[in-house]
């Protein structure tokens, strides 16, 4: 079950560059492990420490407060690449909840609301004016309202209703699909038999 | 008056469940593949809430992204993989799955796996929790990646939550010329369009190279559809695909097969449709591609130069190429041929057919790899590696110097011992050259499989027209 997703106040680290991609944010050689707690070691690893395992001080999340970042300000295409979802597992273990950019890779968009992390999507100046304004304060993503707030600024943003109410709820898409379309799925394949038999074979 | 639909369209709609009030539609879905790295926590999941696989038999699992490729007639020795594999068998015989081993002739990359079993085909919906699954949409297949927890939902219900993509046609026009193939296609697109290009689309590949192109080569076209930001690449099936599907294990036989043949023939565009943006590619203005950066869409032809930050349009994009020059040791302004390599990667689920392995051979054949590289070819399945061998292409390779493996991922993904050191640098015929891609501070040269074969035999980046072949 996804952590529902409210309303959370935390650190905003900007991280404003283009298609970071799901290699960068998790690296292909601890997809070999199997446990998913604890998978916020390796995110953004070749950033964050070099080979010998020794911290980078000048990435952002290595560097007080980004280090207890709540919340991820990103570029356009965040998230580009590879479908692993241990990218968002990653993000969420490390204690981010939120991330904001103007598009994102369309898998890891996906995945990223069935592990309870929301993606907000907002135009390109609007997260830089995000990141100029969240220095030194702290930021409020509130999922009922569909605002940002910063201060004495407060930015709305879209969401799709489907969304919105798994990730308030905490939902469970198959809990959802079965109980809803259990009917709809049968019917469906009644169908299909008809058309495409060689399916069924 | 009625408007026509796309393929896209046609697939979308003969999958429908139910379309939800917010947009959204609950989508059928036919056929899932299962890899052993993507799908353990949604076997979790499935475990945790004491869930059944509803159509066990629509499923197929296969081992290939951490799997070894030297030798394989003991377990796998490293323990991570060994365990990641077993759980796959295991998870695979308790919800009563398809599953193939790794000492199975069939085992393989999943995306070749798939279409040589006949497991794809026209007209269906396929997933799998692997981006690359794109690839599948070379049979007019709506085929996509998706995560872990999509696969869970699959397993359980048959069904995802999907918003309908966009439409792109992609019109290649004219005929490709010598030495460049669908590759070099794909990264001149990628090249010209971006990689966030066709978010949110659904591309549909047409015209007539693409009419004229092998299963493989469309294979390899749509396979790099992601790599353009579209989860879907789309090729109408003709009786090129139909010839390639018929006679498969999985695929439908005698009568049925005729009766299948009649329905995939309703599954192309019609001439009325509208795509939401069109652009033309000029087959004959297309050479060989090679990629000097750090993100598929850096990439010009052979005879290019690596860009100069400096002239770049914007400050945005001069900080990105400065970066991703950086990163792969180049200079700025210098042409791309003549780059001395150290590594050659031929396979994948891009470049990785039988196809594939011929025009590397035709390269390789009677010349020896330059004593600074080394170089292997990964057949994308072992049925591929039989195949390769039963035409002589192992000799040719092994004569020249090249190693000859097991299949898998291997270096495309770097999850086992094929991988580059740090400051490497490789051709290679994969489909991402992101950094640290095929290993910490590695650096890749996305290629097509002459091009990395004619690499290896100069050392350097080279064009491979320039050898007479």
């Amino acid at each position: 079950m996804p952590q529902p997703f409210v309303r959370i106040t935390g650190v905003a680290a900007p991280l404003l560059e283009d298609h970071i991609d799901t290699d960068l944010i998790f690296p292909a050689r601890y997809l070999l492990l199997m446990e998913r707690n604890g998978l916020g070691d390796y995110l953004f690893r070749d950033r964050r420490r070099k080979a010998t395992g020794e911290q980078i001080e000048d990435f952002i999340l290595n560097r007080p407060p980004y280090t207890t970042a709540k919340i991820l300000l990103a570029g356009d295409n965040f998230g580009c690449g590879s479908s692993r979802e241990q990218a968002v597992w990653a993000l969420s273990d490390f204690g981010i909840r939120c991330v904001v950019a103007p598009s994102f890779g369309e898998i890891f968009h996906a995945n990223c609301a069935r592990s309870g992390l929301l993606a907000v999507q907002l135009p390109a100046e609007a997260v830089r004016r995000l990141a100029e304004d969240c220095a030194g304060h702290e930021v409020t993503v509130d999922l009922p309202e569909q605002v940002i707030q910063v201060g004495a600024s407060v930015v709305p943003f879209q969401i799709k209703p489907g969304i919105k109410e798994a990730l308030l709820n905490g939902w469970d898409e198959i809990d959802v699909l079965l109980a809803k379309h259990a009917a709809g799925i049968e019917t469906f394949e009644q169908r299909q038999r008809q058309v495409q038999p060689w399916l069924y074979e | 008056m009625s408007m026509g639909r796309t393929l896209y369209q046609k697939l979308w709609d003969s999958h429908v469940v139910s379309e939800q009030s917010d947009g959204s539609t609950i989508l059928y879905v036919d056929r899932h593949i299962l890899q052993e790295v993507s799908t353990h926590q949604s076997f979790e999941m499935m475990r945790a809430a004491n869930r059944k696989a509803r159509r066990p038999g629509t499923n197929l699992a296969v081992p290939d992204h951490g799997v070894p490729t030297d030798d394989r007639s003991g377990p796998i020795r490293d323990p991570l993989a060994a365990a990641q594999v077993a759980r796959l068998a295991e998870n695979a015989s308790h919800f009563g799955l398809p599953y193939i081993d790794l000492k199975d002739e069939r085992q393989g990359i999943v995306h070749v796996v798939g279409p040589e079993q006949g497991f794809t085909i026209p007209g269906i919906t396929l997933v799998c929790g692997d981006s690359h699954t794109s690839t599948h949409g070379a049979f007019g297949a709506l085929a996509f990646g998706i995560g872990a927890s999509e696969c869970a939902t699959v397993l359980a219900t048959q069904c995802l939550v999907q918003h309908r993509a966009r439409t792109m046609e992609v019109r290649v026009e004219g005929v490709l010329r010598d030495g460049v193939c669908a590759k070099d296609v794909a990264l001149a697109l990628i090249s010209r369009i971006g990689i966030g290009g066709a978010v949110g689309y659904a591309i549909e590949y047409r015209g007539r190279v693409i009419e004229e192109m092998s299963m493989a080569a469309r294979m390899t076209l749509c396979n790099m559809s992601i790599e353009a930001g579209a989860r879907v690449g789309l090729i109408a099936p003709d009786e090129t695909t139909f010839a390639y599907v018929r006679g498969r294990p999985y695929a439908p036989s005698g009568a049925t097969f005729d009766r299948a043949v009649g329905y995939w023939k309703t599954l192309s565009t019609d001439p009325d449709a509208a795509f939401d943006k069109s652009l033309t590619i000029d087959a004959s203005e297309i050479a060989p591609y090679v990629t000097w950066g750090t993100s598929p869409q850096d990439a010009c032809p052979i005879g290019g130069r690596i860009p100069d930050p400096g002239a770049a349009p914007d400050a945005e994009t001069g900080a990105r190429w400065k970066r991703a020059i950086d990163y792969m040791g180049l200079m700025p302004g210098a042409p791309l041929e003549g780059v001395a390599i150290d590594r050659v990667f031929i396979g994948s689920c891009t470049n990785g057919r039988i196809e594939d392995l011929r025009s590397a051979a035709r390269v390789a054949a009677g010349r020896k790899v330059a004593d600074t590289v080394r170089a292997m070819v990964v057949p994308g399945s072992t049925l591929v590696k039989k195949q390769a061998e039963a035409e002589g292409l192992d000799r040719i390779f092994l004569n020249a110097g090249f190693e000859w493996r097991e299949s898998g991922c291997s270096m495309c993904v770097a999850m086992n011992a094929d991988r580059l050191a740090p400051g490497e640098r490789c051709a290679s015929t994969s489909n991402r050259n992101f950094e640290g891609r095929q290993g910490r501070g590695g650096r890749t040269h996305l290629m097509s499989p002459a091009m990395a074969a004619a690499a290896a035999i100069a050392g350097h980046l080279v064009d491979v027209r320039k050898l007479e072949i």
